[in-house]
């Protein structure tokens, strides 16, 4: 007869033993990181021949808030400050365009607007991060050179040289850049260039549930963003009366979108 | 309910997250207005050292020492706003040449090189005599500054005006150029509707003189009203026409920019204009423009075209130039944070609200206007503002 300790120990035992015979034949893999832009991985990263883009599909970003609680936690985001962040449109009958974006769409837009005194015709939602422009007016003003372009197209902050002058704030056209109130220098998003040269998807990409923000290479003809890129559906760049030449892309934003 | 929650759920008022919190503020404010006096005071001096005006004698000496004691503050606000102020040098030694704000360093320095120089060859006979007298350590300090020569003969001394005057000529470029550039810092935003003009320095420029000049105005009436010293009427006289000159364009190109806006209904001029209707349409309308700008116009008028007694001309001289004094710097404070009151969403606007205590706040504002005045008393000590003979012409 087995008195319940023996029995628990027994039980707990094979559980753990059952778990180990699961996940050995796996190998070590599972613990490394998996290649999710092929071609990084393993082999020496050419920073001069690199070239990514970014695309956002409006067309199928549904509010959830999992790319700003992500991102807010990669990079542990002070409230208030947003690296990226969505807006929700809503359009009424007689044109009115109704934007918001409550705490950078961090808690997801769970309930509609009860504000909005007039029948709506349409709603849809925005994802918003840096353009990484290719003729940006941030590395323009820095007078220190401590905001720049890596020769693979990504528009960095060197935070050890920033001086918190704000100017790139000034200036960017998007408003993406904010005064992190702890270290006092600039901060944006970086498309999370850390993630990148390992092979990693931005972790905004990385947790989109419904594929409204897509990240690949430029250089791999397989991926998704150069095939739509390369392809002949319409994408549009923010603000491009600015002259800034921006890297990141919309599909399917309305007029409407600023 | 915090900042985000009452503008940005507005119905028509979405401003984009990283748009509520104002980013230039009060120092921002400060710089180009302490930048601005001190150019307007160049210019009186400039008026009397090389273009030979001499009514402005007066004046000449306190001018210099009034841009000197503004000029040796101007980094202060600068160095209270940057984030990581002990980082500042990164913009001497490792400038972007690409940066418009790379080159204030480098202006900044020669601007006050020129001035030193300009003022220790102006009181070179007054630091001789100090040095004569003074012992030790001073008498090193005085040796120094009359770069160890005690020759004021009629050739050393002619010398020394034609010193100065080389110096001032090419000091009104530098000063020219200092202020200008001040422009430009927010010309060159091409992000930001209100400032993205070329007529930014332009505008910057004259407001400078403008407030340059009432301040030697006032500061000269109350210092010789409170010492009971006699007023110069006829250097009063001279410096109100050239202040009205200054007035007259400053205005004038301020005016142009609201109207090349409505006129040209550039991109997002839909925006500037809510933002001079809504936001600013007590500090922009009602204070810079009728109270500050016309009712000024209108009182300057009178004193151009009409003869008035001496005691009145000085004391609207001195109530007009107050007016313009504060007239710039709401003229600054309009440019500076009305223009980040627009969201760049081009959909709404944020507030602004003063703190006291902040590093950027009232308190901090009144100690940096307060020490260009510690300075200048300081400076008063060794070199005095009054020429003796400026009594002479008194009425």
């Amino acid at each position: 007869m087995m008195d319940r300790r023996s029995f628990v120990k027994k039980v707990l035992n094979g559980s753990i033993a059952g778990s180990l015979y699961l996940v050995w034949p796996m190998g070590g893999d599972s613990l490394e990181t998996p290649e999710e832009i092929p071609g990084i991985k393993g082999k020496e990263y050419d920073i001069l021949t690199q070239e990514f883009a970014f695309i956002v599909d409006v067309t199928r970003c549904i509010g959830c808030g999992s790319c700003c609680v992500a991102d807010k936690r990669e990079y542990n985001v002070p409230d208030g400050n947003y690296r990226t962040w969505v807006e929700r449109y809503v359009k009424g009958f007689s044109d009115n365009i109704y934007v918001d974006s409550p705490h950078g769409g961090l808690d997801g837009y769970q309930h509609p607007r009860t504000d909005i005194d007039e029948e709506i015709r349409d709603t849809f939602f925005v994802p918003k991060l840096c353009n990484m422009c290719k003729e940006a007016p941030c590395v323009q003003v820095c007078p220190v050179g401590a905001t720049f372009i890596s020769p693979d197209g990504f528009v960095l902050v060197d935070e050890k040289r920033c001086v918190g002058c704000a100017y790139c704030i000034q200036a960017c056209p998007y408003s993406v850049r904010f005064l992190n109130p702890i270290t006092k220098t600039a901060e944006k998003c970086t498309w999370c260039y850390h993630r990148v040269r390992k092979g990693l998807l931005p972790a905004c990409v990385e947790v989109c549930p419904t594929g409204a923000r897509k990240f690949g290479s430029m250089k791999d003809e397989t991926s998704e963003v150069y095939k739509i890129l390369k392809g002949p559906g319409v994408l549009t760049v923010l603000k491009k009366e600015m002259g800034t030449f921006p890297a990141l892309y919309y599909k399917g934003a309305r007029r409407e979108v600023i | 309910m915090d900042a985000h929650s009452s503008a940005a759920m507005l119905v028509s008022n979405y401003v984009f997250p990283n748009d509520l919190h104002v980013h230039w503020s009060m120092m921002i404010v400060l710089y180009p207005y302490i930048t601005g006096l001190v150019d307007g005071a160049f210019i009186i001096a400039a008026l009397y050292y090389l273009f030979d005006v001499k009514s402005l004698r007066p004046v000449a000496r306190f001018s210099l020492l009034f841009a000197l004691a503004f000029l040796a503050i101007a980094t202060l606000p600068l160095l209270l706003h940057l984030g990581r102020p002990e980082r500042n040098l990164n913009m001497l030694l490792t400038p972007s040449p690409s940066s418009a704000m790379a080159g204030f360093g480098y202006i900044y320095a020669v601007s006050m090189g020129v001035v030193v120089f300009i003022v220790l060859f102006v009181y070179r006979e007054d630091l001789v005599e100090l040095r004569a007298t003074s012992k030790g350590w001073l008498q090193l300090l005085y040796r120094a500054l009359t770069f160890d020569s005690i020759d004021v003969s009629e050739g050393a001394r002619k010398l020394d005006q034609k010193i100065i005057r080389f110096l001032v000529g090419i000091g009104i470029p530098i000063a020219v150029v200092l202020h200008g550039y001040v422009g430009f810092i927010f010309g060159g935003v091409k992000a930001n509707p209100t400032w993205s003009t070329p007529l930014m320095p332009v505008i910057f420029l004259f407001s400078a003189c403008v407030s340059g000049i009432s301040a030697i105005i006032l500061a000269y009436i109350v210092i010789r009203k409170v010492k009971g010293r006699s007023i110069d009427h006829n250097c009063i006289k001279t410096c109100v026409k050239t202040l009205t000159l200054f007035f007259i364009m400053a205005f004038t190109f301020e005016m142009l920019e609201v109207f090349s806006h409505s006129y040209l209904k550039s991109g997002y001029h839909h925006m500037v204009e809510g933002l001079l209707n809504g936001p600013l349409a007590s500090s922009f309308w009602l204070w810079q423009v009728k109270i500050c700008s016309v009712v000024p116009l209108f009182v300057l008028g009178v004193m151009i075209f009409f003869k008035i007694k001496d005691f009145i001309y000085n004391f609207m001289a001195a109530a007009v130039s107050a007016v313009l004094l504060l007239q710039v710097l709401i003229m600054r404070w309009n440019v500076v944070i009305g223009g980040q009151l627009m969201s760049k969403s081009a959909r709404g606007y944020t507030e602004f609200h003063p703190e006291w205590f902040d590093k950027e706040g009232i308190l901090a504002v009144i100690i940096v206007m307060a020490i260009p005045f510690i300075i200048l008393f300081v400076l008063s000590k060794i070199f005095p503002f009054w020429t003796p003979d400026s009594e002479t012409n008194v009425k």
